[in-house]
């Protein structure tokens, strides 16, 4: 174990031995998280208790709100009040917070939100690792918009994307969600905390314009507008409905609909080389590539492994960028292999997005599990070996 | 000299402009609806508060009073139905400098909104909450909501209310409010000195108005025009202070107790943390 320490500003640094939740937590106050608004629920309850401990120690709010919907709106005040705010919950309380991720989406507000995923449906399995949340972490609110996501797949990574969800929030003007899943929450394991000043930190972009030449949804030309927050003299009117460079209501013409809408979308796609973080192990010169997020991106090491040591070509291309999806990455590759092989925990979400991009060029084979546990080795490696096998048929996603 | 005559007689500004935004004028209210009685209680009560407006920050959520956030000139936000109260909650707590002033309808904070209503109340989170209660949902065209009273006719109770409503006062008083009170549009400068006394309260102050639907509620329910309606308030209201708000039901065409019900100290959510902190 290296050293830790506390500074006087109460931020941790070190080599640290924590759980991910923990680490989730942490990662935020390095991030600059100074407001958390929660409602406990398994496995995501450890976050809330750590940032209802850590908070006040680092001159931040922590409130236990009466629900889940209450919990995202109250972040989305925070921020609107110049304060970097997260939330965390798990599936269920993901389900509520649905309504107001969509008003964060249209009033472009920053902020995390950390879905710690277990087995669903409903109430399902709480205290057992799920994957199944994956596409409500793209659709799961109404109306056409697109959003980012991050799968961490360890409590270092928890940290380290719990961080970059915050940058990436300020950055593009819009929530983050961290989706990781129980094992990554529960798991304890060694996790280091760098010295403050080597941690990235994007500063939320104001207005540089007085208050009287100011439109609070004009964009800057990356799509994402400067925001002025809620005191400081600008008089910003946000709402919820369709509106137009001045945030003013427009709920009837098309155009501004149309225009605010592929604005909310081009400023994620237009950046998603910034956005987009995968890892690569051995991907070019794959046959087989094993596409995986998260805690299965990690046990999907071990097959790849057995794989290998059985003579096969296969990579392992991990997605830690989640949403806005690999598209080109899967596209480049369709082509160059036979198949890929995805791994998850649920009946098939992002095997359907590969997929989409494989456009028939290679197969897909999807190894589902329902939830509650991680995959056998052997399930991962048996799919890896039907695509190299020459009995093997197009795609299969279905389970 | 017309023209100097023209000018001293017909004024170019209203003397409200400052604090409402022109270019979102006309409002969309119905003739006869008492919303613009309210926000203009609530901007010749700003105009009386010794506050810096730049401070003063006004949450909706969604309804006909949910569309007043969006004339005012302050920081403004329309939220999402029944979510006005935790948005305040963290705008609140983001920046405590704030004044937070939630203005919404009975049923975006009664129904939708119901449990963020009392749990900010059990809080004390210092913040002001403007309830106008028209006993239905104008925006949606005249359906039943929490506050209709029992019998009374709406698009979705067309053989009468059978549901008991909800007595605001009575909710906030209970789960722990330190300032409520209730009036109707008609008792204009009454319910401006509730709204200046609520904004000067620490803590969860509430403020019910009771606001004439002409048509809707007041349609469907034969009670004829605004101008009736606000006679029904002269004739029906009764000033009680300090009065148990256990007994302020309103009935259908029954009598609307009014006055100040609550105005008492206790320490709020920030006070407690802070203590907490120490």
């Amino acid at each position: 174990m290296g050293r830790r320490r506390v500074s006087n500003n109460g931020i941790l640094q070190g080599s640290f031995f924590m759980d991910g939740d923990t680490a989730c937590a942490e990662g935020a106050i390095c991030a600059g998280c100074r407001f958390f608004g929660g409602y406990p629920i398994t496995p995501a309850t450890e976050i809330a208790e750590r940032m209802a401990r850590r908070l006040p120690q680092v001159g931040g709010t922590y409130i236990q709100m009466e629900d889940e919907i209450a919990s995202i709106s109250a972040v989305l005040g925070a921020s609107w009040a110049g304060t970097r705010a997260m939330t965390a919950t798990s599936g269920p309380g993901f389900s509520l917070m649905m309504e107001n991720l969509g008003l964060g989406i249209i009033t472009e507000t920053p902020c995390v939100l950390v879905n710690v995923q277990r087995g669903g449906p409903s109430t399902g399995m709480p205290t057992l690792v799920g994957q199944g949340d994956m596409m409500q972490a793209r659709w799961g609110s109404h109306g056409p918009y697109e959003t980012i996501a991050l799968s961490p797949g360890s409590p270092q990574e928890l940290f380290d994307l719990t961080i970059r969800a915050f940058n990436l929030a300020e950055k593009y003007r819009t929530p983050v969600l961290v989706m990781t899943d129980e094992a990554v929450g529960h798991m304890t394991e060694r996790v280091v905390i760098p010295p403050l000043e080597e941690i990235e930190y994007y500063a939320r972009r104001k207005p540089q314009v007085p208050p009287n030449g100011y439109l609070p949804y004009r964009p800057d030309p990356d799509g994402v507008p400067p925001m002025a927050c809620a005191g400081e003299g600008y008089r910003i009117h946000v709402t919820g409905l369709t509106h137009n460079e001045k945030g003013y209501p427009d709920t009837v013409s098309v155009e501004t609909q149309q225009k605010l809408v592929e604005r909310l979308i081009r400023k994620i796609r237009a950046n998603q080389d910034d956005i987009i973080e995968l890892r690569e192990d051995q991907v070019e010169e794959a046959d087989v590539v094993v596409v995986a997020y998260g805690i299965s991106a990690r046990t999907a090491a071990r097959p790849v492994r057995m794989a290998r040591e059985m003579g096969l070509k296969v990579g392992l291309l991990k997605l830690v960028t989640v949403w806005p999806f690999a598209e080109e990455r899967i596209r480049e590759l369709a082509p160059k292999v036979e198949g890929f092989v995805v791994p998850e925990i649920n009946m098939g979400q992002i095997a359907q997005e590969v997929e989409r991009c494989a456009g028939g060029q290679a197969q897909t084979i999807l190894v589902p599990h329902a939830g509650g546990g991680l995959h056998h080795p052997n399930d991962v490696l048996e799919a890896i070996k039907r695509v190299t096998s020459p009995q093997s048929t197009s795609a299969e996603t279905s389970p | 000299m017309v023209d100097e005559l023209t000018d001293v007689l017909i004024s170019k500004h209203h003397p409200m402009d400052k604090l409402l935004r022109q270019d979102r004028l006309p409002h969309i209210w119905c003739s006869g609806c008492g919303l613009g009685t309210v926000l203009t209680c609530f901007v010749s009560a700003l105009e009386k508060l010794d506050l810096d407006m730049d401070q003063v920050v006004v949450v909706s959520g969604i309804g006909c009073t949910g569309r007043a956030a969006g004339y005012l000139n302050l920081d403004g936000f329309h939220t999402t139905h029944g979510r006005a109260i935790p948005f305040a909650t963290g705008l609140k707590l983001g920046n405590p400098e704030l004044k937070v002033v939630v203005i919404s309808g009975d049923g975006d904070l009664m129904a939708i909104g119901g449990n963020h209503f009392i749990h900010a109340a059990r809080r004390n989170m210092d913040l002001t909450v403007i309830c106008v209660n028209n006993f239905n949902y104008g925006m949606t065209s005249g359906q039943l909501a929490p506050t209709t009273p029992t019998n009374a006719r709406t698009s979705t109770s067309p053989y009468g209310n059978a549901e008991h409503p909800f007595n605001v006062p009575y909710l906030a008083a209970a789960t722990g409010a330190t300032y409520v009170a209730r009036w109707t549009v008609l008792h204009v400068r009454r319910l401006e000195r509730s709204i200046i006394e609520a904004m000067n309260k620490r803590g969860f102050s509430v403020v019910e108005v009771i606001s004439p639907c002409p048509t809707y509620y007041g349609r469907w329910n034969k009670m004829g025009s605004a101008l009736e309606q606000m006679k029904y308030y002269h004739d029906k209201s009764t000033i009680r202070h300090w009065s148990d708000p256990a007994q302020a039901d309103i009935g259908l065409e029954g009598q609307i107790i009014v006055g100040r019900f609550v105005d008492i100290d206790k320490p709020t959510f920030c006070d407690l943390l802070q203590g907490a902190d120490q």
